[in-house]
């Protein structure tokens, strides 16, 4: 599996949760030169988005100084129950997405 | 004229000295404060920057600068007349002066962000923060950095 989600499973209305995402990648800067000299051609994830029952809640532009393995925390109002959706965008035509649902009481 | 040993004791001795301050590390591949400003007017324009309501959470002394804990927070109530809009994350030294930028919205009820980073060097990690009101807030620290990452060699 490629993305590690943590999302609490169950909410009351109103509280406001922390989701946590954790994506393996190797997140290569293209700064870096091999021992012979040549340059390490850049591979990164330059963008996050989650979706919240299809409304964006958080989005993220991300850059070369982001460490290796994205790891993301934020927040977000627990409103209804319903499906977050994740979706990572990146260099070489990288694509991922994962779901996770919440019940909201 | 040789050198004599006491000499050469001396001046081995003011290389471990300038060996602790890591500024002396020649990098050609480094962003200047002049890229850090330009990168910051990019997202801020003319606006000005207060300092406050900005925390930003990252350990002053890392070993290894290939992954740095960091949070961002803003005292924000997060309601719909009065919420962070963004979050932008800026380094001095780096090869590129972006880290990262975070929007957020009312919805995010709290407005706090954490992620890992990378750091070149020893330097200084500018938060700067978008209001509702289009005021911006910064905070900077200065960090510690012993093992350097981004530029070094691959095995």
């Amino acid at each position: 599996m490629a993305a590690l989600i943590n999302v609490p499973a169950k909410a009351r209305r109103g509280d406001i949760i922390e989701i946590r995402t954790l994506t393996s990648h190797i997140m290569e800067t293209g700064f870096r030169h091999t021992a012979d000299g040549k340059l390490v051609p850049r591979d990164i994830i330059t963008s996050f988005t989650c979706r919240y029952n299809g409304t964006e809640i958080f989005r993220a532009d991300l850059f070369p100084a982001i460490a290796a393995n994205l790891y993301l925390s934020f927040f977000t109002v627990a409103k209804e129950s319903g499906k977050f959706e994740f979706e990572w965008i990146g260099d070489n035509g990288y694509s991922s997405t994962a779901s996770a649902s919440i019940i909201v009481e | 004229m040789p050198t004599t040993r006491r000499q050469f004791l001396s001046l081995a001795g003011g290389v471990t000295v300038a060996g602790a301050v890591p500024i002396v590390t020649l990098r050609p591949l480094e962003a200047t404060p002049a890229m850090l400003n330009a990168a910051i007017r990019n997202v801020v324009g003319e606006a000005q920057i207060r300092s406050g309501r900005v925390k930003l959470d990252i350990p002053p002394l890392v070993e290894n600068g290939n992954t740095v804990p960091m949070t961002v927070s803003v005292a924000s109530a997060m309601t719909a007349d009065d919420h962070v809009k963004s979050i932008h994350v800026f380094n001095e030294k780096n090869p590129q002066p972006n880290i990262g930028n975070f929007y957020l919205s009312p919805s995010s009820g709290r407005a706090q962000v954490s992620t890992r980073i990378r750091l070149a060097d020893t330097q200084k990690v500018v938060a700067i923060a978008r209001l509702s009101d289009d005021t911006f807030w910064q905070i900077a620290a200065e960090i510690v950095v012993t093992l350097a990452a981004c530029t070094e060699e691959m095995n």
